[in-house]
């Protein structure tokens, strides 16, 4: 049928394409370009926290780094970059010939340059003197210190937040309906890949919340500019509301940036255990109760708000409860790789890296959730260090994991395996460097959002900075290998690795322009 | 082959329990144990979630690290071919289950005991504002009307902390944790805190006690304390509040009840000197150098903190008062903004803070000072 | 019309999305700026913020209109297989979904205020304190008509014009259920006479909110401002409005595609979502008349 099976040349390509895996390679760029810049804010943080005293950046601007660092790395960072890997691989993975709807796919990939760059725009008239103050309040944005209290830059953070949320929204039904419409004859629901089922979940964890994220950032508009009291207690309104509406999004949120990468760990793990993942409807089943946790937790970020007594403890039971189903999964992936006959290629070292820190983190959070100990733990390091231990050995080590699983695939080449295995090695030695410490700092004392802090945090703080620079630089390493494994490499089966599954496996390296224009049959 | 990171987690792990130990325990590793008897309770739950946690870990990976070790591929190791078990599935759902219930029970005991704030001998009003506590004593034991309360702002020297424009000078013993005023409470008696704020919301965070409480404008959160020993407990403002939220801390003093006793009296007697002073300030004439010394301590005390200390503000964010419309404007309209503030926004009502001569130095010095030059003399009764 | 095909269509490159993307930004930047020359925060004398508001808003009604022709002529040409309509169907299934939840914020604000927020300032529960000290000539009641800061305002009864719109916008759920047999069925006359009957009681009802607002504001002190009865009011009934603005065009636009003769009893995509968005709009309606208005 196809009047064209090569792509066309040229910028335009990018700008109005309908392709997926166009789609696909933009999200992925887009969002290690943004990686690069919140981790660049990072490093401010980290110079600034190398030893006691201010030296590098005034505490309104260490306020701001804080803030556009966390901002940047969830919604710009690993957002886009699960959205990038469902494009890619959704369509190819349930025999689809694109996602369901590929301009609209289009328009949700390309609002979010544009809501970024309003954002950080802000952070650079920021640093070079040219414009006020960028956010300044914390990715959180607690109420009243972002409305009556925020810089002038707040309401363009608004209307970002606002793009973002549109672009969200669109690709997540775009996931959805491609997976309940468009999957190749024989594919049913539970035969589908892991990575296809965690998807499904996720967007309907983003359709259910970003509107919420967009309800609380318009109530934060009018409470700046047309006198509502929303979040003032003199009107009636209370500025704890607030972090109520926040984190009904919130904490489904953070399960939106690790159940993807639940699901490229579910491909990885038995593709190098050689061995079928073990217990997968259980996976699926301990999925779904993940996501439908999410939505009765969200004060356990509020213990120290003065919630009634009955709130915390109901809070605090459904918080435990969730170690549930995520450990049924960590279960089921040691479980997998158990007689089976291991190998260490990259993607499976990230894999078993991930397995390891993630839970580490995922315990961390189990702490956090004793509401009587959060009172202390409550704004600490050690809050910084789980979930620092949930997000970057998480998420973005499933998301790097996945990289490495799927480039031969995307790119036609397999990856420089010595540099590879160098950039797994020093990241992995590295992040903890940079984050075990924390613990002990957060259980020390020491608060978070802080520019400057006690003698007593000093050595922690020099270790910790140290790793993050190291652990910084090493992500150089990952843009390398990338670059060269576009450029060439050694030629990459249509199935580079043995135990692996699935119906992307059975289309050439590189994937041609399209793909499944015909469905395939799944026995 | 290098060792399994597994291997090397276990090991990283291992040590995290043994840094808990009472041997590390000096080295600030832990959760700070406290002196109350709730702040040992709390102790006790997060030690008991520690142990519970790390052997969870070392279980789990020391099974995934036998099988990195023993089914590698590399040494021949054929892939068995199970993938299901309905038995075991259901085995580790409900062994962890049981292990929450355990870890439940005593957090919601400690929760419980923490929620009664009755029958207390102190009760004192704790303010946020950007960026001080305020402590108001509003009843001790039959007292009622105490008429005692006072600002609590960082002392550190900021030359110590400020390195921006070159090395700050040595950094004191209790660098960032000092206050002009702590706050001073009887041991061995309930002490009820009640939390709130001005503007923003802060945290007001003693972690000796085992309190961490969110100061909510508009709202009070209540807490207490009962702490055995005397001493000086030291803790930070919890909340992102703003530019200077890592420079309010907490310092808590506690004395022998006599001693506070004293204390607080010769607090009350002061007190109400103080206010005869102010009544009597307002019949006299201060000179022009007097304004300016006073007012230039008084800025650099209060007001630099936004406006900075060279009045230039911070662009976007706090104004500069150099060449003000309002520093070089009516005078009315300067005093105005400085003894009511300005609702909804950062400048808070410096009238109830300030003495009368304190007001009129420090806008007198605001209206002299960095080439504003206005030759302006405002008197302590011209702010009433 | 062309024979239906079964191939998944998927669409040459388009313009239209990336012309939308630069509408929204548009939107942003002139809205920022818009929004904050009233303010003494920024110092504007008058800035251009509604002019790129303008601008954005016409780029993205530009881009709608060009979005919305490409699609409808490959509707005409039967591009669209049968698995095509279905997703289209998800689609928007999946995105009034969404705007239920966005709904669901604010609806979940008003019971926080009303059902917490509101009586703690009352002293009630562990707030005697707050109470006592903060607020102590502050009355819990709802609908708040004193707020704590002291400010008087009235609030909007349910039986007057708040019931003649629910009237209203009820039988215009049946109107359009009409319309819709009569599309089934072939009828094209009474499917025209039917949606425009739809359209012109949404906009009755839009007029009578028209004028309700303006009794608020002119005669009962009820305005945005006024506490949090004030602030929940305006957004939900102003949110919800604004949803049947839209509507009300999505409506318009299917009566003129009618009279065109573009809906077919088997190939009516767009007609069915125009419905289905209205009756949401209506269902959200039934909501905000039971909890804004009358209890
Ligand atoms: C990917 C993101 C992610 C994930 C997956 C999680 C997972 C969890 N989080 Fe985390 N969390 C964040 C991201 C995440 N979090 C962020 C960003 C913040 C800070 C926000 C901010 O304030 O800026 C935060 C903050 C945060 C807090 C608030 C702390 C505070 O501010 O005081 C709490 C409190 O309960 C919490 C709890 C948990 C729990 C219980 C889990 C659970 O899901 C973890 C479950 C996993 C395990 C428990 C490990 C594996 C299980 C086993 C091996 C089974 C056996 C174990 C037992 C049954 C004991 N998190
Ligand atoms: C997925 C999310 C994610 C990721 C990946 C990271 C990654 C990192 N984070 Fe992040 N962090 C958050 C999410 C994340 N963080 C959130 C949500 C917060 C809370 C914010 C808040 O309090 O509001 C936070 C807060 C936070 C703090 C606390 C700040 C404070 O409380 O004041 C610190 C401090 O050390 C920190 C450090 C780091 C470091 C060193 C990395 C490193 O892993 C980053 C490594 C990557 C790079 C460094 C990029 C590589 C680039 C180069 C090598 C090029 C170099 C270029 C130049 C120097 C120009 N983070
Ligand atoms: C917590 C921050 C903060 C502190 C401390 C502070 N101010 Fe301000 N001040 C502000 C802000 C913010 C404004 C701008 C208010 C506005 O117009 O919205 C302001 C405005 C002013 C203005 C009007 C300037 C103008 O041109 O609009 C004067 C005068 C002033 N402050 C004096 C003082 C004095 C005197 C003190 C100390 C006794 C002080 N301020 C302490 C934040 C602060
Ligand atoms: Cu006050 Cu932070
Ligand atoms: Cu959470």
């Amino acid at each position: 049928m196809s009047e064209h099976h090569h792509a066309p040349s040229g910028i335009t390509r990018w700008i109005f394409t309908t392709n997926h895996k166009d789609i696909g390679t933009l999200y992925l760029w887009f969002s290690f370009i943004m990686f690069f810049i919140g981790g660049a804010f990072a490093m401010v943080i980290r110079a600034e926290l190398f030893q006691p005293g201010l030296q590098i950046v005034n505490p309104d601007l260490f306020n701001q780094m804080t803030t556009l660092h966390g901002l940047i790395m969830v919604f710009g960072a690993v957002m886009p970059a699960f959205v990038g890997l469902a494009n890619w691989m959704v369509p190819m993975m349930i025999g689809a010939p694109d996602m369901a709807l590929p301009r609209m796919n289009n328009w949700s990939f390309w609002i979010l340059p544009f809501a970024f760059s309003l954002l950080i725009y802000s952070a650079i008239a920021s640093i070079f003197g040219f414009g006020g103050s960028a956010p300044n309040f914390g990715w959180t944005f607690y109420a009243p210190l972002s409305t009556a209290y925020g810089p002038a830059s707040t309401d363009f953070f608004i209307f970002s937040v606002h793009m973002m949320g549109i672009s969200s929204i669109m690709g997540a039904i775009n996931v959805i309906v491609t997976i309940f419409n468009l999957r190749a004859p024989g594919m049913t629901l539970m035969k589908m890949p892991l990575f296809v089922w965690t998807w499904l979940i996720t967007a309907f964890l983003l359709i259910a919340v970003m509107p919420v994220l967009a309800g609380v950032v318009t109530m934060m508009l009018t409470d700046r500019h047309f006198g509502t009291s929303f979040f003032s207690a003199a009107g009636g309104g209370d500025p704890v509301l607030f972090q109520h509406v926040f984190w009904f999004f919130g904490h489904p949120e953070v399960y939106i940036m690790i159940l993807p990468s639940f699901g490229v760990i579910s491909a990885i793990i038995p593709a190098f255990s050689r061995k079928p993942l073990f217990g997968y409807s259980s996976m699926v089943y301990a999925t779904a109760s993940i996501a439908l946790l999410s939505f009765v937790v969200w004060a356990h970020h509020m213990f120290t708000t003065g919630l009634p007594l009955a709130g915390s403890l109901f809070f605090m039971y459904m918080t435990m409860l969730i170690s549930v189903p995520t450990g049924v999964k960590v279960f089921n992936w040691v479980a997998t790789m158990w007689k089976g006959a291991l190998s260490f290629e990259v993607p499976m070292l990230f894999a078993i890296a991930f397995v390891v820190l993630f839970t580490i983190g995922g315990l961390s959070g189990l702490m956090l959730a004793i509401t009587p100990a959060d009172y202390q733990y409550h704004d600490t390091y050690f809050v910084v260090a789980h979930f620092h231990y949930v997000l970057v050995t998480g998420a973005i080590f499933g998301i790097i994991a996945g990289v490495y699983y799927w480039l031969p695939k995307w790119t036609g080449h397999m990856y420089n395996e010595t540099l590879a295995k160098a950039h797994f090695w020093i990241s992995t030695i590295s992040v903890n460097v940079l984050f075990f410490p924390m613990h002990f700092v957060g259980l020390a004392g020491m608060p978070r959002r802080i520019p400057d802090y006690a003698l007593q945090f000093a050595d922690f703080n020099k270790i910790i900075s140290l790793g993050g620079f190291v652990f910084g630089l090493s992500q150089l390493i990952l843009l390398v290998v990338v670059i060269k494994c576009i450029k060439g490499g050694e030629k990459a089966a249509d199935k580079p690795w043995d135990g692996a599954e699935g119906l992307e496996w059975t289309v050439p390296s590189p994937a041609p322009y399209h793909t499944f224009s015909t469905p395939p049959v799944v026995k | 082959m290098q060792f399994s990171p597994a291997f090397r987690f276990t090991a990283a792990l291992l040590g995290t329990v043994a840094y808990c130990g009472n041997a590390f325990a000096e080295m600030r590793l832990d959760m700070t144990k406290g002196v109350t008897d709730i702040s040992n309770q709390i102790y006790d739950v997060h030690f008991l979630m520690l142990t519970i946690c790390a052997v969870i870990a070392i279980i789990v990976f020391g099974v995934m690290f036998i099988s990195i070790f023993k089914h590698r591929k590399s040494q021949g190791h054929k892939a068995a071919q199970f993938h299901e078990s309905t038995t075991v599935e259901i085995i580790w759902t409900i062994i962890p289950f049981f292990i929450l219930i355990v870890m439940a029970i005593p957090a919601t005991k400690v929760l419980v005991a923490m929620d009664d704030t009755s029958e207390s001998a102190l009760t004192v009003k704790v303010t946020g504002s950007q960026w001080k506590w305020h402590y108001e004593y509003l009843s001790y034991e039959e007292q009622n009307d105490l008429n005692v309360g006072f600002f609590s702002l960082l002392s550190t020297p900021r030359d110590q902390y400020d390195e921006l424009e070159g090395p700050g000078a040595t950094k004191g013993e209790h660098y960032l944790l000092e206050v002009d005023k702590p706050l001073v409470i009887p041991a061995n008696q309930k002490v009820r805190f009640l939390i709130t704020a001005d503007d923003v919301i802060h945290s007001w965070w003693v972690p000796d006690f085992g309190l961490k409480r969110d100061a909510v404008p508009g709202f009070i959160n209540e807490l207490w304390a009962n702490v055995p020993k005397t001493g000086t407990y030291r803790g930070q403002c919890a909340e992102l509040c703003g530019k200077d939220h890592g420079f309010m801390p907490v310092v808590v003093e506690v004395k022998e009840q006599a001693e506070f006793k004293t204390w607080l009296a010769a607090q009350q007697q002061a007190k109400a000197e103080a206010d005869a002073a102010a009544t009597a300030s307002l019949g006299k004439d201060m000179s022009m150098e007097e304004l300016m010394a006073e007012g230039e301590q008084v800025y650099n005390a209060r007001c630099a903190a936004c406006h900075q200390a060279n009045g230039l503000g911070l662009p976007g964010v706090f104004p500069g008062l150099k060449d003000s419309p309002i520093a070089k404007g009516p005078v009315a309209a300067h005093i105005n903004i400085v003894v009511n503030g300005k609702a909804g926004s950062a400048m808070q009502a410096f009238g109830g803070q300030l003495t009368p001569s304190e007001l009129a130095s420090v806008i007198t010095y605001e209206r002299n000072a960095w080439g504003n030059s206005t030759g302006d003399v405002v008197q302590p009764r011209d702010v009433q | 019309m062309s024979e239906k095909t079964t191939e998944y269509y998927v669409p040459e490159q388009s313009a239209w999305p990336i012309i939308g993307a630069v509408g929204l930004f548009t939107m942003a930047i002139g809205a920022a700026n818009f929004i904050q020359q009233n303010t003494d925060k920024v110092n504007n004398e008058g800035s251009l913020g509604g002019v790129i508001l303008f601008a954005g808003a016409a780029i993205i009604i530009f881009m709608m209109f060009g979005w919305f022709a490409t699609t409808i002529k490959e509707s005409l040409a039967g591009k669209n297989s049968s698995q095509m309509d279905m997703s289209y169907r998800m689609g928007m299934g999946w995105f009034i979904f969404s705007e239920v939840m966005f709904f669901a914020a604010f609806f979940g604000a008003l019971y926080y205020a009303r059902m917490l927020a509101v009586p703690w300032l009352g002293g009630a529960g562990s707030n005697a304190m707050t109470h006592e000290i903060l607020w102590p000539n502050f009355q819990a009641i709802w609908p708040l008509t004193l707020t704590p800061a002291g400010e008087h305002l009235e609030s909007m009864g349910a039986w007057g014009l708040p019931a003649i719109n629910t009237a209203l916008l009820l039988s215009s759920g049946v109107t359009l259920t009409i319309a819709h047999h009569a599309l089934l069925a072939g009828e094209r006359n009474r499917q025209i006479i039917f949606l425009a009957l739809t359209v012109a009681l949404g906009v009755i009802f839009l007029g009578l909110q028209a004028f309700e607002y303006h009794h608020a504001y002119a005669e009962m002190g009820l305005t945005l401002g006024s506490g949090i009865y004030g602030s929940t009011f305006f957004m939900l009934t102003g949110f919800h409005g604004f949803h049947v603005t839209i509507g009300a065009i999505m409506l318009t636009v299917m009566t003129i595609r009618s009279i065109k003769g573009h809906l077919t009893p088997e190939n009516h995509f767009a007609f069915e979502a125009t419905a289905w968005y209205w009756h949401f709009v209506d269902v959200v309606w039934l909501f905000l008349f039971v909890v804004v208005y009358w209890f």
